[in-house]
């Protein structure tokens, strides 16, 4: 039973984790069709400035502040690479993902030349590095505050497209983004807020992890963000709460699988988003098998509709 | 005409994925009542009006020619700054965001320094203020129009431009739609594209006819629309003049 416990709260931190990256993926890609390869990348520096400054300051207050810093670093530096970069390739797939799978390999090397490849140890102050019984098992506290803050940011996201104007341009332009701009709204201005406020996420999603590992790599973002991609994938850009709740999924996952089956967390994921991928049906025309069966049986039919 | 064209479209030439949609494409929009874009089903209608948007699809681009609203040229201008001008555009397919609710619908389409003619808007469509809550992807098409001509009247532009309002349509509801449309040319300057040529007898001044790419017929709207003969050989669709409510 306190096994049990423990793996929960900890699936349940590192679905918070998964969230808060998979997050600002989810809303990047549903608004501006851009795989953004380079969010771990974003992740990792944020880490590194947390750290330095979680490092001189010290204690509570330096990690309050690593917060602020880790989630400004992210936000600026996802700020400027949406200007400067991917600003002027959109609508260019195979470029996209050329510059920022290109970031997402440069930035974490260069943290490397400046840090060495070695794990670093996250100052975690005393705190938050004690364990908490619940039910006759030893939690660690960071995983309390990991799960507060993801719900804290999904209620700010929630609340920030349900209630404010941009966030209704932002739910509108995921839908059809040329209508948006056929209103008279800038949509690149919500771009840039939307990759700024993915950037923000991951930067706090860099922190949070230095807690939750106690330590910090120069390939952390990367690693992290392959999961968050998979979390987006089986979330299926459906709501930002899909995306929490598969965040959840994965977290939970890994952690029973990593425990009750020799340590295949990994492979479980894996295995769990060919099965959602392969179940699900593809936008109303029905699952992939039916599909299928569809095409071989019936005559194909040509839609009627010609555009002028 | 004394008073100067709102749109000049001139010597238009468009490309969509290296081949030649538009050739060539001139005609003016007045300032004042209806003007058909006509012309059978893809002969470059939908391209003339997303051109002068700004909203050609991927790989389209104007190679040549040029675009003015009340003056300026407005050719390669981004979508949002044309609009700023003071355009309402209802597209084909009505372009309603179909997870946002109708209120959602017309406060995207607010448009900072105007007045917003809700009191317009909720007596032409009474209903859509009874519905404001209702998600538009669940309303039926014609309320979706609705919505769609809503948002162009919402604010005071100086030009309409209304794609296929009647298409899939219930001949009752394109009576109504028409009967909006009317309304709203009495404010305002429309172009608009439509098949239902009962609609268009009753709404359209002058009329614009597209064949293959270029304009073959500028001219009044009920002189070219009395003459089957001209009608049939630009529109093919002579003997369905009569078709269809409006």
């Amino acid at each position: 039973m306190d096994t049990l416990v423990l793996l929960t709260l900890t699936g349940l931190g590192l679905g918070a984790l998964y969230f808060l990256i998979a997050s600002g993926l989810a809303l990047i890609f549903g608004l501006m069709d851009v795989l953004n390869f380079a969010h771990g990348a974003f992740l990792t520096v944020s880490v590194y400035a947390a750290w330095r400054t979680a490092e001189t300051v010290g204690g509570m207050p330096g990690l309050l502040l690593a917060a602020v810093v880790g989630t400004l670093t992210g936000l600026l530096l996802a700020a400027v690479v949406e200007l400067v970069l991917v600003r002027r390739l959109y609508g260019r797939v195979k470029e996209q993902i050329l510059v920022t799978v290109g970031l997402s390999l440069a930035v974490p090397a260069l943290v490397q030349t400046v840090w060495g490849a070695d794990a670093r140890p996250f100052p975690v102050p005393d705190a938050l590095s004690g364990t908490v019984g619940v039910l006759g098992a030893r939690v660690p506290v960071n995983r309390f505050l990991l799960v507060a803050v993801a719900l804290l940011v999904l209620a700010g996201i929630h609340l920030f497209l349900s209630r404010t104007r941009y966030g209704l341009i932002v739910r509108a332009g995921v839908e059809d983004r040329a209508m948006v701009t056929a209103l008279g709204i800038d949509v690149t201005r919500a771009f840039t807020l939307v990759f700024a406020l993915g950037g923000a996420l991951a930067g706090l999603a860099g922190v949070l992890g230095g807690l939750y590992f106690g330590s910090l790599s120069p390939h952390q973002g990367t690693s992290l963000l392959v999961f968050a991609f998979v979390v987006v994938i089986i979330g299926g850009l459906v709501s930002i709460t899909s995306v929490a709740l598969s965040a959840l999924t994965v977290g939970l996952v890994q952690q029973y699988a990593n425990y009750y089956a020799g340590g295949y967390g990994d492979l479980a994921v894996v295995v769990l988003l060919a099965a959602v991928v392969l179940s699900r049906p593809a936008a109303g025309t029905g699952s992939p098998l039916t599909r299928l069966r569809r095409a071989l049986t019936a005559p194909r039919t040509r839609s009627a509709g010609g555009t002028a | 005409m004394t008073v100067p064209p709102i749109l000049r479209v001139e010597a238009l030439d468009v490309d969509i994925a290296g081949s030649r949609i538009l050739t060539g494409v001139t005609f003016e929009v007045p300032a004042s009542g209806v003007t058909a874009l006509l012309g059978r089903n893809g002969v470059g209608k939908t391209t003339t009006i997303r051109a002068v948007l700004g909203l050609l699809p991927d790989g389209g681009r104007v190679t040549a020619g040029r675009v003015t609203f009340a003056g300026d040229d407005i050719t390669h201008e981004p979508t949002h700054r044309t609009v700023r001008r003071g355009i309402g555009y209802a597209p084909e397919g009505r372009g309603v965001f179909a997870g946002l609710t109708v209120a959602e619908n017309l406060a995207l389409a607010e448009r900072p320094g105007h007045e917003h003619r809700y009191d317009l808007v909720h007596d032409l469509f009474p209903e859509l203020a009874a519905r404001r809550d209702q998600r538009a992807g669940t309303l039926s098409g014609g309320q979706q129009q609705m919505v769609a001509l809503a948002r162009t009247l919402l604010n005071d532009n100086t030009l309409v431009v209304v794609d296929e309002p009647t298409k899939g349509l219930a001949p009752r509801v394109v009576t109504e739609a028409a009967e909006v449309l009317e309304r709203a040319a009495e404010r305002v300057p429309l172009l608009l594209v439509e098949q239902n040529l009962a609609v268009v007898r009753r709404l359209a001044r002058s009329a614009v006819v597209l064949d293959a790419g270029r304009v073959v017929h500028t001219g009044d709207a009920r002189d070219l629309l009395a003459d089957t003969s001209r009608t049939t050989a630009l529109l093919g669709v002579g003997s369905r003049t009569d078709h269809g409510a409006a």
